[in-house]
């Protein structure tokens, strides 16, 4: 065990954990941010997605040795920028607007890989947004809503 | 149906959302606020596992626990344990809840015993120390030689001999699918809570809470009151949480009994591929005498469905399956044989389209074959066959009704510009097909200096039976209520589930619009069998058409009783105050049969559904001539659903489900070994990204249904069984290869093309 530093959606924070315990389990069970999900356990459909540093990362692949001084970002560290409190960001509100959530389960991580997407610059070209969000499953939209709310907000169109 | 439009919260949005309200659960999911099982807290709660079989089938001798271990640190439970019934309820009721000992294993995945302990570490390491003493048995996986029939039914009407004797052409046929995994993102779970009164609770990912309902009160021997099933967010089911919650969902229950703790059982993507149900495989047949104009006059359809180890649902998938195998299709001379068989394999279940996306693939490209053979357009062949109002289908049923099978056909092939596509595609394949070889093959793939790429345009259409088959409504009987509660709200009490398909949005939306109040004062009480009733399951994308029906007719009646109660002023001024003046009032609304409709099921004549909804299909593909991998590039989907009740979320499940259609078409496949599922993990059983999905565009058609007040006919079926024809024969007309076997993966397409060059003229036998 050894006791590990780091920062959640703004927040300082400090876990007594092994080093491999997994950022997944320290977020859902430790911290209590059950808003990061867990669909396949071995980094291959992306509902765990958290920004590391800024990065997409699947936070069941990620150990958190590696996470010790680092900047970790959630789904509910999402709304911040919101206009009041409990509402929804401008990319929340455009998956709300265009349908682009329905089971909910790939949102959290969806959201996050679309928000890095986002923060690295990318704009409304759909098959740039699909690579961007490649490594997110989602088995009940077909995308298609998904790819429009990202481009809408890519393109300057929707108001949080 | 009233206008339901009235809003507030969202109408500053209207432009995006077409005036239509948000997803009413959308903003917690969004938030990352929504509690799936997994997210709930339970203090001292254990964690469960289950101990499984690892033989197709086998005789248990003994289960050994390894005396060198300390086993008071986690409780075990085997079938000694259960004090109701081993038997999990089902149609026949043949699948035990563990195996016990002396009695006999039927596939890999069979639950033998089940551990508990207050952390999955000490789960972990305990496991192997649990030995199975078995004896092995000779196993069975071939469906067509199992001599155990789940089910079997023969369908049909005219004189077949007559038929075939008066065509022109006689075709045949051979199709066959392979399992399919529901693949939703959240896995099966759940978490039972023992009450005091000896009762017990469970919280979980489902469909059906009833069923589980049902389960426990009989393998747990408990009453009604006692058993209780609350369901958590649900993150998809697809079918794939219909009937298996109630085997997770007694396990937990056994476990939680014997340490009188809360325990979680929720399954890893590993547990959950290898254990739960998928599609069924199937072999189907065709025969077709079909004449010169392309007129259909006799169908011989024999289909053999592989139903797994145990029974499930099988007999009513094979039963939709057999009544949708002559597709949307008039002929006056059909038979239909259909049976399933029992493999050592796992169970199969429900999944989306139940049993149709199977027969549905294979009369479509049959059908195709057959318009090659005549040189005649698809489409034309299917103008020409397509039913009409007033056709009779092979169980006897007048279409009456809603039937826009031309509509929905002329709108795809207009919106794809089918004709126009397919014959740019065809002159390309000619040209490719005079290069340096004259024909395909790895020859000229070696050494044409053409276009490595090849594109193709299908066309499929459907049929899909709105709602239960035959009558299952009848039996079932569903109740929904609508309820004006004491402090002026409306609220509406079901046993319907939202699993990401939109139940919580639009049955506000109905009920308000038939009060004339703003959905926003309309509640959906939360699933939970102490306060709702039972509506059925959320099964056969039958809850919008059946239960949205119930809840509209309960409204009108709320509607008309409060209004008695105040000079017939209308409902939405008055019911507050008669809210506070005259206390709560609930309407209870049972199903009533559908007027005019009557199925018997001991012949399978009939009206073997109320009514149908139509879809087509337009799909472009992208075939690698070099490796024979495809890229679905394009996708026109035209979907009858009777009435579009929220066209976003309509859209949604259109969108949705062609992406499993063409994930089934593609790439998604099990292998199996021994019995056993090879690729039983996500990085090896692979469902569509982003980067695989087409750009899709979805015209919705509304034909309604005279029975259901609203005229909805369900939507979320419809379109898993256009989707992989559509691909098929996309495959087709760019590479002039028919694959019959699904999914169309680049190894058979390239095996297809290699048998083509040494046999360039192939038709069908």
């Amino acid at each position: 065990m050894s006791a590990i530093g780091f920062l959640v959606n703004g927040e300082p924070v400090e876990v007594d954990v092994p080093g491999m315990r997994r950022l997944l389990d320290v977020l859902r069970e430790d911290l209590g941010l059950t808003g990061t999900k867990e669909g396949c356990g071995e980094g291959e459909c992306g509902a765990c997605s958290v920004l590391l540093d800024g990065d997409v990362v699947d936070a069941c692949l990620v150990p958190m040795c590696q996470v010790d001084g680092r900047i970790v970002r959630t789904v509910e560290g999402l709304a911040v920028s919101a206009r009041e409190p409990g509402g929804l960001d401008v990319l929340q509100e455009a998956f709300l607007q265009f349908g682009a959530a329905q089971c909910g389960i790939c949102t959290p991580g969806m959201l996050m890989a679309a928000r890095a997407y986002l923060d690295a610059g990318g704009g409304p070209d759909p098959d740039a947004i699909r690579e961007g969000i490649a490594g997110n499953l989602c088995r009940c939209t077909g995308y298609q809503k998904i790819v429009d709310a990202i481009a809408a907000v890519a393109a300057g169109e929707v108001a949080s | 149906m009233p206008d339901a439009l009235i809003l507030e919260r969202g109408a500053t949005v209207a432009g995006r959302t077409r005036g239509y309200p948000v997803r009413r659960e959308g903003p917690a999911k969004l938030s990352g606020a929504a509690k799936y099982t997994d997210d709930l807290v339970f203090p001292g709660a254990w964690y469960g596992t289950t101990i499984r079989s690892t033989e197709p089938r086998a005789r248990l001798l003994a289960i050994e626990l390894d005396p060198a271990i300390d086993w008071s640190r986690v409780i075990v439970v085997t079938a000694t344990d259960i004090t109701g019934e081993n038997l999990i309820s089902a149609i026949k009721e043949d699948q035990p809840v563990l195996v016990p000992v002396g009695g006999e294993i039927r596939h890999h995945a069979e639950p033998v015993a089940l551990l508990a302990a207050v952390d999955r570490e000490t789960l972990r390491q305990l496991r192997p120390h649990i030995r199975l003493v078995t004896e092995p048995l000779e196993p069975v996986f071939d469906p067509e030689a199992s001599e155990h029939v789940f089910a079997e039914y023969e369908i049909g009407g005219g004189d077949l001999d007559a038929g075939f004797a008066g065509a022109d052409l006689i075709l045949e046929g051979e199709y066959r699918v392979g399992h399919q995994e529901q693949l939703y993102i959240e896995n099966n779970a759940m978490i039972a809570v023992p009450a005091e009164d000896g009762g017990m609770a469970v919280h979980g990912s489902l469909q059906c809470p009833y069923y589980v309902h049902k389960a426990m009160k009989k393998t747990l021997g408990l009453s009604s009151a006692q058993a209780r099933v609350i369901q958590a967010e649900t993150g998809g089911g697809f079918g794939g949480k219909e009937e298996f919650p109630s085997i997770i969902a007694l396990h937990a229950s056994l476990l939680a009994r014997k340490s009188g703790r809360p325990v979680r059982m929720i399954y890893d993507r590993h547990e959950d591929l290898v254990a739960t149900t998928k599609r069924h495989p199937a072999i189907i047949r065709h025969r077709t005498g079909v004449m010169r104009d392309g007129t259909l006059v006799a169908q011989d359809i024999e289909i053999v469905m592989d139903g797994g180890a145990y029974c499930t649902l099988t007999p009513v998938v094979l039963s939709r399956g057999a009544l949708h195998s002559g597709g949307p299709y008039r002929c006056p001379n059909v038979r239909i044989r259909a049976r399933a068989t029992r493999t050592n394999t796992a169970p199969n279940g429900a999944f989306r389209g139940f049993g149709a996306p199977q027969t549905e693939f294979a009369m479509e490209t049959h059908l195709n074959r057959i318009a090659e053979r005549l040189d005649m357009s698809p489409a034309e062949i299917r103008r020409r066959n397509v039913y009409e109002l007033d056709d009779t289908t092979p169980t006897g049923q007048v279409l009456r009704e809603s039937v826009a099978a031309q509509e929905v056909l002329r709108l795809a092939v207009e919106a794809s510009e089918f004709e126009r596509v397919r014959a740019e595609n065809r002159a390309a394949a000619a040209a490719r097909r005079t290069g340096p070889n004259g024909v395909f093959g790895p020859s000229s793939r070696l050494h044409s200096q053409a276009a490595s790429k090849a594109t193709g345009i299908g066309l499929a259409l459907a049929w899909h039976g709105a709602g239960f088959t035959g009558s299952g409504e009848v039996h079932i009987g569903s109740v929904a209520s609508v309820e004006l509660t004491s402090e002026g709200r409306v609220r509406i009490l079901i046993g319907s589930t939202e699993m990401g398909q939109g139940t919580n949005t639009i049955f506000p939306l109905m009920v308000a619009g038939e009060l004339g109040i703003v959905a926003d004062h309309v509640d959906m009480a939360p699933v939970d069998t102490a306060f709702v009733p039972d509506s059925g399951p959320t099964v056969a994308s039958r809850t919008a058409m059946v239960v949205g029906g119930l809840c509209i007719d309960a409204a009108r009646r709320l509607r008309a009783e409060v209004e008695a109660r105040h000079d017939g002023r209308p409902f939405a001024e008055v019911y507050l105050a008669d809210a506070i003046a005259h206390g709560p009032t609930r309407i209870d609304q049972r199903f009533e049969p559908y007027p005019g409709v009557n199925f018997d099921d001991a012949t399978y004549r009939g009206d073997a559904y109320p009514v149908f909804g139509w879809a087509a299909c337009v799909i472009t593909v992208e075939v690698d001539l070099d490796t024979g991998e495809v890229a679905v590039r394009d996708v026109v989907a035209v979907d009858d659903v009777g009435r579009v009740l929220h066209p976003i979320l309509c859209e949604g499940q259109v969108e949705g489900g062609t992406l499993q259609a063409i994930g089934y078409a593609t790439i998604e496949e099990i292998k199996l070994d021994n019995g056993r599922y090879l690729n039983d993990r996500l990085a090896t059983y692979l469902i569509p990204t982003a980067l695989d999905a087409p750009r899709m565009r979805t015209l919705l058609v509304e034909a309604p249904f005279s029975g259901a007040p609203h005229g909805a006919k369900g939507v979320g079926e419809l379109p898993m069984d256009v989707g992989a024809p559509a691909v098929v024969a996309a495959i087709h007309d760019a590479v002039e290869v028919w694959i019959t076997e699904l999914p169309a993966t680049p190894e058979r397409i390239i095996a297809a093309l290699d048998d083509q060059a040494d046999e360039p003229v192939r038709g069908i036998a």
